[in-house]
């Protein structure tokens, strides 16, 4: 088998310029909120803010640049897949605190 | 196992390769499916710890037993895996047989000293008195981090494994299409450790 074979599908390849944009995008996605927050200076709402953009963009970094996900025809299935996993981890997560809350909030009240 | 090795020999029937491809192409996207799956048991986890985060029952909340410095130098731990198994990746497409062990040995390696960073730091809360058993805060702490420890600690495993496949059978096509789905796994753990981190460790600092 020959070792070139392009295409173990449902898993594009990288290249190392690829992954080395990942890495240092993601060292500086890791620091920027660490530093923020051991720092404290800043208000609580722009940390959650700071917090929330950086570990959503630091995910996708890891996507394109280490899961290679991209919208080739070749990767359609695995986007399919991983966009209704994330409405289920979205129901999951977001109704669970929503019931939560109200349940504390209409018990705790009276 | 004795088709793979005909495969493997019968480079030259175009047909056969070309089935090969898609087998390894449909493995690889079966293990994609796993993933999405693992990825709801870790949301179920979050959800559990959000729910009770607050519930510290008299005992210490998350400001007062996380340490950021050292999370910090975990989060790195993983990172430099991630990159040094990509590094293993890029080898394998050159065939760089030798490379790919080698790599892979140092993905080991800074994945052991994640865990035995959390397992230390595990060790320490549950000397202090701040086992699951405190609070429902701990549990629901302990849960979700020792869950991601569990899957990191059979990445371990796998990547062993892996590195003693490759030695003694080389870069088979049978072989690739594994390193490919622990590849997958790995980097998968790693974006699991993006939101520990930011929701665990750092907004249970703040």
């Amino acid at each position: 088998m020959s070792q070139t074979t392009t295409g173990h599908g449902g898993a594009s390849h990288g290249s190392l310029k690829s992954y080395l944009t990942g890495f240092v995008l993601s060292i500086v996605l890791t620091l920027i909120p660490f530093i923020m927050v051991m720092n404290g200076s800043a208000t609580k709402s722009t940390l959650i803010a700071v917090l929330v953009v950086c570990a959503v963009v630091q995910i996708l970094v890891h996507l394109v640049y280490f899961l290679h996900l991209d919208s080739s025809s070749e990767q359609r299935w695995n986007l399919v897949a991983f966009a209704f996993a994330v409405l289920i981890i979205a129901i999951l997560v977001v109704g669970s605190l929503w019931i939560m809350w109200y349940l504390n909030y209409n018990l705790m009240s009276h | 196992m004795s088709t793979e090795s005909l495969h493997n020999h019968d480079s030259l029937n175009a047909h056969d390769a070309h089935g090969h491809h898609d087998a390894g192409a449909i493995k690889v996207f079966g293990f994609w499916i796993y993933l999405m799956s693992d990825c709801i048991l870790f949301a179920t986890l979050f959800a559990t710890y959000a729910v009770l985060v607050n519930s510290t029952a008299g005992g210490p909340a998350g400001k007062d037993i996380f340490e950021l410095p050292f999370v910090l130098v975990e989060t790195f731990c993983l990172l430099f895996s991630s990159i040094t198994y990509g590094m293993a990746i890029l080898a394998m497409h050159k065939g760089e047989t030798s490379k790919v062990t080698a790599w892979l040995g140092l993905t080991f390696l800074f994945g052991l000293a994640f865990i035995c960073m959390e397992l230390y730091e595990f060790h320490h809360l549950i000397g202090e008195g701040f086992g699951p058993d405190r609070s429902g805060f701990l549990s629901g702490f302990f849960a979700l981090v020792a869950t991601h420890g569990l899957h990191v600690t059979s990445g371990l495993i796998w990547i062993l494994v892996m590195m003693a496949q490759v030695s003694r059978r080389g870069l088979t096509a049978t072989n690739q299409t594994r390193l490919m789905c622990l590849s997958l796994f790995w980097h998968f753990l790693d974006v699991v450790w993006i939101c520990v981190f930011t929701v665990v460790y750092l907004m249970g600092a703040m």
